[in-house]
């Protein structure tokens, strides 16, 4: 279990923009209309993307949109661990440090985080970078992973992790996927696998019969 | 190896479009309408003949698993959810079918909705798969304008089919912590029964499958039941992916056919293991959940449900973790136990106290820093926590450790004689309790 609480320093006032307001009424429309509570999560998502993290005053503003008591609207905060319950950099990089990425160098990507940003948490001087170390991404073929603005950055090395820093840093874009410019979860070199040119040609699409079908009456 | 024919993925690595037209010229939405027409039943019969079993790592049979809903549907509608929860460490596979083959997903929710008689299907991803996430909505968006799914569908099967995202809870793998989190709570498992097939989603008849269950069906449908039962050893039928990571020299996701060596695996479709198959100390085989095996034992093991458990480990999520001879296996475990008490959602005693112990104990062995008699303590507290608690999420916390203690206990007791003879020290503080 991890242990979260709500920031010390908390804003006097919180507003969803007409833009986060529209996504919010767009999600609880995915649910019954007596059970919006189910787009609370989607919705502190969409209150963290307009501040860069979720406040206490934040979390009254969902409770009342979505007509649930304040106390449930907080665990839903302190549970999950997405969620930043204090401000973040410009950019937020999560590292995995789960054992398929340990196996394959995870650490060394936190020595760079710990020596270019600060300790787990901290946000740097100049506000553009924080780091935490996160649990498993779901990413364990192309360990070591970083998260860098909710996007993957693959096959990482420290050299790489610094290269990409270093671009944000000048303001640049980074495009997420493998550092090595390996096709996704493909092996090194591409793939041995699925060559078959009958495979994409259409034939696929052809009229079938259905095997196994009962027989008409 | 499996011929290219016989894949079910044809753009597992995304080198072709994910879009309809891509998906459809590589045979999905081929037949859907046939399916509908040949009823529920024939759609059931046949999943039940391919042989296939659950995705998510219990292996349950799914066709049985359709069949539990209720035949009629009453005064409650009934559910399909689509666990896309994908957290299981090693496990990257779902990641993969959504982003680059979402049409099959979007599908199969279809077909397999139709045959519980439900008109709505939620997929819940989790929170990290922000990419994944936008690429069904693409994909769902693209379906609903073809008409494929919506109301009045050219299926005839009016069909709702919408996205939902948790944010980075593994234990909402868990498919009762999976509908509480849905509902917008708190994602603590439930206790059952009831099961969600009787009271489910907001208290109605509700089936939870892994999304690769789910993906597969119609190709099955489309090929026929033999065709699936035709791969691996009976009870342990089709085709299935495969995540290998780790200490291999080229880690990558494969499709291939179930009760395929380990071996072959790694060395056909891996590069091998790095250093040569002798630098092999142990394999964890089915995500972080289950026991490892060691080098000897991965010469010989077949990667199916049968050959793993016979081997006191398990195909869980088919996510193969490679460790080589360089591997400190109490550190790696220890990560994990780290990983399950991070996790643990507080509900029952057992896991919530027992995974901060177990990871705390291991963290001090993996330095030496503990007694001989600790290891047997260690083995005892983990068999306390499985088994005594309201989800799986205990057992799996306890799985690894005694998979380690079983196969490399005297790797443990070296470790604390060699910090021994160093420090010269024969008494150690326990610290456990924090």
């Amino acid at each position: 279990m991890s242990v979260r609480r709500l920031a010390a320093a908390q804003p006097e006032s919180f507003a969803f923009s007409s833009a986060t307001m529209e996504q919010a009424r767009w999600w609880m429309a995915k649910y019954p209309p007596e059970r919006k509570q189910s787009a609370v999560i989607p919705i502190m998502w969409l209150v963290q993307k307009q501040e860069g993290w979720v406040s206490e005053p934040a979390i009254r503003a969902i409770a009342a949109l979505l007509e649930m008591a304040t106390i449930r609207v907080l665990e839903v905060a302190t549970f999950y661990t997405m969620f930043q319950l204090a401000p973040v950099g410009k950019h937020h990089l999560q590292v995995c440090g789960t054992t398929p990425c340990m196996l394959r160098g995870a650490e060394e990507l936190k020595n760079v985080c710990k020596s270019r940003i600060g300790a787990k948490h901290a946000v740097s001087a100049d506000g553009l970078f924080s780091w935490e170390e996160v649990e498993c991404m779901g990413a364990c073929v192309n360990a070591p992973m970083v998260a860098i603005d909710d996007y993957y950055h693959e096959d990482l090395t420290p050299d790489a992790l610094e290269a990409l820093m270093d671009k944000l840093a000048r303001g640049e874009k980074i495009a997420s996927g493998s550092a090595t410019g390996r096709i996704t979860s493909a092996p090194e070199g591409g793939p041995q696998v699925l060559t078959d040119p009958a495979l994409y040609d259409g034939s696929l699409a052809k009229r079938i019969t259905l095997p196994g079908l009962p027989e008409k009456v | 190896m499996l011929a290219d024919k016989d894949r079910i993925f044809l753009n597992l690595y995304g080198t072709h479009g994910a879009d309809l037209e891509s998906a459809k010229k590589r045979g999905a939405w081929n037949g859907t309408a046939d399916m509908i027409a040949a009823g529920r039943d024939w759609i059931i019969q046949q999943v039940k003949e391919s042989g296939l079993r659950g995705r998510g790592g219990a292996g349950f049979p799914t066709g049985l698993k359709w069949s539990f809903m209720p035949k009629e549907v009453k005064d409650r509608p009934h559910y399909l959810v689509v666990n896309a929860d994908e957290s299981e460490p090693g496990t990257c596979k779902d990641r993969d079918m959504m982003r680059h083959d979402p049409h099959l997903l979007i599908e199969g929710c279809l077909v397999a909705s139709f045959a519980m008689q439900a008109h709505a299907c939620y997929i819940y991803i989790r929170g990290e798969y922000v990419a994944e996430r936008e690429a069904m909505e693409r994909a769902i968006k693209e379906a609903y304008e073809a008409k494929l799914i919506g109301k009045g569908n050219v299926h005839g099967w009016d069909f709702d089919l919408f996205m939902h995202h948790g944010a980075g809870a593994y234990i909402c793998g868990e498919e009762t912590a999976l509908l509480e989190s849905l509902e917008g709570k708190k994602g603590q498992p439930r206790l059952k029964p009831p099961f969600p097939a009787n009271l489910g989603l907001y208290g109605c008849p509700t089936t939870v499958n892994n999304v690769e269950s789910i993906a597969v069906a119609p190709t099955i449908l489309r090929r026929g039941a033999k065709w699936f039962a035709g791969f691996g050893r009976p009870n342990n039928a089709g085709t299935k992916v495969f995540c290998v990571s780790g200490h291999v020299n080229r880690p990558c996701n494969i499709e291939d056919a179930m009760s395929i060596p380990l071996k072959q695996l790694i060395e056909e479709h891996c590069g091998g293991v790095r250093g040569g198959w002798g630098n092999l100390k142990a394999v964890i085989p089915g995500g972080s959940s289950v026991r490892m095996i060691p080098a000897h034992e991965a010469e010989t093991a077949l990667m199916d449900f049968d050959s793993l458990s016979a081997l006191k480990s398990g195909l869980g999520t088919a996510a193969v973790i490679v460790m080589d001879q360089s591997t400190d296996l109490i550190r790696a475990i220890g990560r994990i136990a780290y990983f399950y008490k991070h996790e643990s959602c507080g509900q029952c005693t057992p896991c919530r106290e027992g995974t901060g112990w177990m990871w705390r104990v291991l963290e001090r062995m993996a330095k030496g820093e503990a007694e001989h008699s600790e290891i047997d303590l260690l083995l005892d507290v983990a068999g306390q926590v499985e088994g005594h608690t309201i989800c799986a999420l205990g057992d799996a916390a306890a799985w690894p450790i005694q998979g380690l203690i079983r196969h490399f206990r005297p790797e443990i007791e070296q470790r604390i004689d060699r910090y021994r003879a160093a420090k010269g020290v024969h008494q150690v503080r326990a610290v456990a309790a924090e």
